[in-house]
């Protein structure tokens, strides 16, 4: 990938990801931790490339358990987000209807 | 197996769908940070994720499928049946594990790169240039540090390692390690054939670093550093992706990699502590200094009595702590409250910034139990209300309630904002035994002369005092 145009990319979404941030409360900080905890699973599919192309069985060994530590943390940081979130709607709803 | 489309088509699609996912991605977090479309967020993020992985599939030149299925079975599926059968008070030590696991990833993709490039013949062409191999290494760096450093604040937060180990001259053999580490990053990267003991040593050495710079930091610090490792593997995830050339990986990395560190910086100033402070003294190392001289004594009362002084109080302020999750006492707690509430007191929940085990992780559980939002508010909402107060009740909660933190300039904990319970006209707390807090304080709330002490199980006593107060009338 070209030098500079990588730069930009990493400014642009340093710059993006600062600005999604920046105005959370702090009821939502756990969850919104666990859901970039989630966003970073994207290492999964970095693992099953590395382990597609794995041609010895050390890297085929490295490479399975990238893919088995990737699988775990897409996954898992997705459930327990969900988890989270789920709640917080429904008390949110009771809210609603138990307020005077 | 054969390659299912041309190779130009297929990566271009696959360039194309990481394109989506990386939008996706920043369209989930963004609706993520609001509660009302928090639960959207996720699902978007999610589908994310699933469009990435399928893609994945078609990348020219691929093999190992069979193996490939296996481990996302075995990873996914161990996650996800962890992931649903937790409890919301472990949630953040699960938040450790999953993120460590992503960056023991993100080390493996640079492990198979690195140890192709010590397998190849002396001689033969490099493999990869000084820029991809520099960020090849610094990922493997990051990534391992995160891995073992996130697998030791699980085990401390699981209560698998219960001690804080400290020793003299311990920053300065992290910094040995730090520098040992990046000395041999440097020469793998001048080397370009480096040999496979140099890469293993690479790879131990930095393991061992995410060990040691964490075994010393206390369990009250953890969030700030689960968040810091977070934004850790996002780092090292994008290092990566530009070795793999792959542009959802560098987007998604770098996107959490900033969030989180500002999400860091979000989390310790919420505890008065900066990231270096965290870091670099184990919290709670002044605690022999602080907890000196202790006016007064530790007054008991029996719930019965405690239950009647809330049954005639007009308004009660509840302060929960972690203390009431681990007893599992949020749902007896709530019940309290709404008998307290019928009987016309005037009742709220003060969360501190901090409560549990990370910032708004008590919100969480309170959710769970299904307290309204109107009914809780937070430390600047709550803090004038304490002085005309009848009674405040303390369960599970210390540190955040300990006035030491006002007056005492020798605490560890001095100028850390704290909900002022002690303002109140009578104090009722709930508390398991007579020791001190997580960071080892002495609470001086605890001596004070309006402080009452209901010893026992916080389930328990919440339902003594649901039998008192039900009993008064």
């Amino acid at each position: 990938m070209e030098g500079v145009i990588a730069i930009y990319i990493v400014m642009l979404a340093a710059f993006t990801g600062y600005e999604v941030i920046a105005r959370v409360p702090v009821i939502l900080h756990t969850p919104l931790m666990s859901g970039s905890n989630f966003v970073h699973g994207i290492v999964l599919v970095g693992a099953m490339v590395a382990l597609g192309r794995a041609d010895t069985p050390l890297e085929q060994v490295i490479g399975f358990v990238g893919v088995v530590l990737g699988a775990g943390n897409a996954v898992g940081g997705y459930v327990v987000t969900e988890r989270m979130l789920q709640m917080f709607k429904a008390s949110g709803q009771k809210k609603n209807k138990g307020s005077p | 197996m054969q390659d299912l489309l041309p190779d130009k088509v297929a990566t271009l699609a696959i360039d194309a769908s990481y394109l989506l996912v990386a939008l996706l991605f920043i369209m989930g977090l963004k609706a993520m940070s609001s509660p009302v479309t928090a639960r959207r967020g996720i699902v978007v993020a999610g589908i994310g994720m699933l469009i990435g992985t399928l893609m994945s599939f078609l990348y020219p030149g691929m093999g190992n499928f069979a193996l490939m299925l296996a481990a996302i079975a075995v990873g996914g599926g161990l996650a996800w049946w962890s992931g649903r059968i937790v409890a919301m008070t472990d949630m953040p030590q699960m938040i450790a594990l999953y993120n460590g696991m992503g960056g023991g990833a993100a080390a493996a993709i640079a492990a198979v790169e690195l140890f192709r490039m010590a397998a190849a013949e002396p001689g033969a062409a490099v493999l990869h240039g000084p820029v991809v191999t520099s960020l090849a290494a610094a990922g493997a760096f990051i990534g391992s540090v995160s891995f073992s450093g996130s697998l030791v604040a699980f085990g401390k937060l699981q209560g698998l390692i219960k001690r804080s180990l400290r020793f003299r001259g311990q920053q300065v053999a992290n910094l040995l390690i730090v520098s040992a580490t990046l000395a041999i990053g440097v020469s793998l990267v001048v080397s370009a054939h480096p040999t496979m003991q140099v890469v293993v040593l690479f790879f131990a050495l930095a393991l061992v670093l995410g060990i040691t710079m964490t075994l010393p930091i206390g369990g009250a610090d953890m969030p700030v550093v689960i968040s810091l490792y977070n934004a850790f593997t996002g780092l090292a995830v994008a290092f990566e992706g530009f070795v793999l050339e792959n542009a959802a990986m560098i987007i998604a990395g770098i996107v959490v990699g900033s969030a989180g560190t500002l999400l860091t910086q979000l989390m310790a100033k919420a505890m008065n502590r900066s990231l270096g402070n965290v870091l670099f003294s184990g919290f709670g190392e002044g605690a022999a200094v602080a907890g000196g001289q202790v006016q007064g004594s530790l007054k008991p009362i029996e719930p019965s009595d405690a239950g009647v002084m809330m049954a005639f109080a007009q308004k009660v302020i509840v302060v929960p702590g972690y203390g009431m999750a681990v007893a599992q006492a949020q749902h007896k707690v709530w019940e309290l409250a709404q008998l307290l509430i019928d009987k016309g007191v005037m009742l709220r929940f003060a969360i501190h910034p901090v409560a549990g085990r990370m910032p708004g992780h008590m919100n969480v559980l309170l959710a769970e139990a299904g307290v309204p939002y109107d009914l809780i508010a937070d430390l600047d909402e709550i803090n004038a209300e304490f002085e005309t107060a009848d009674v405040a009740l303390v369960i599970g909660a210390n540190d955040v309630v300990n006035p030491v933190a006002r007056t005492d300039k020798g605490s560890p904990i001095y100028g850390m904002p704290i909900l002022n319970a002690d303002k109140a006209k009578n104090v009722l707390v709930i508390k398991r035994g007579q020791g001190a807090g997580f960071s080892g304080i002495e609470n001086h709330l605890f001596y004070l002369d309006n402080t009452r002490m209901v010893y026992g199980d916080a389930q328990k006593v919440a339902a003594e005092l649901i039998h008192a107060v039900k009993a008064a009338g």
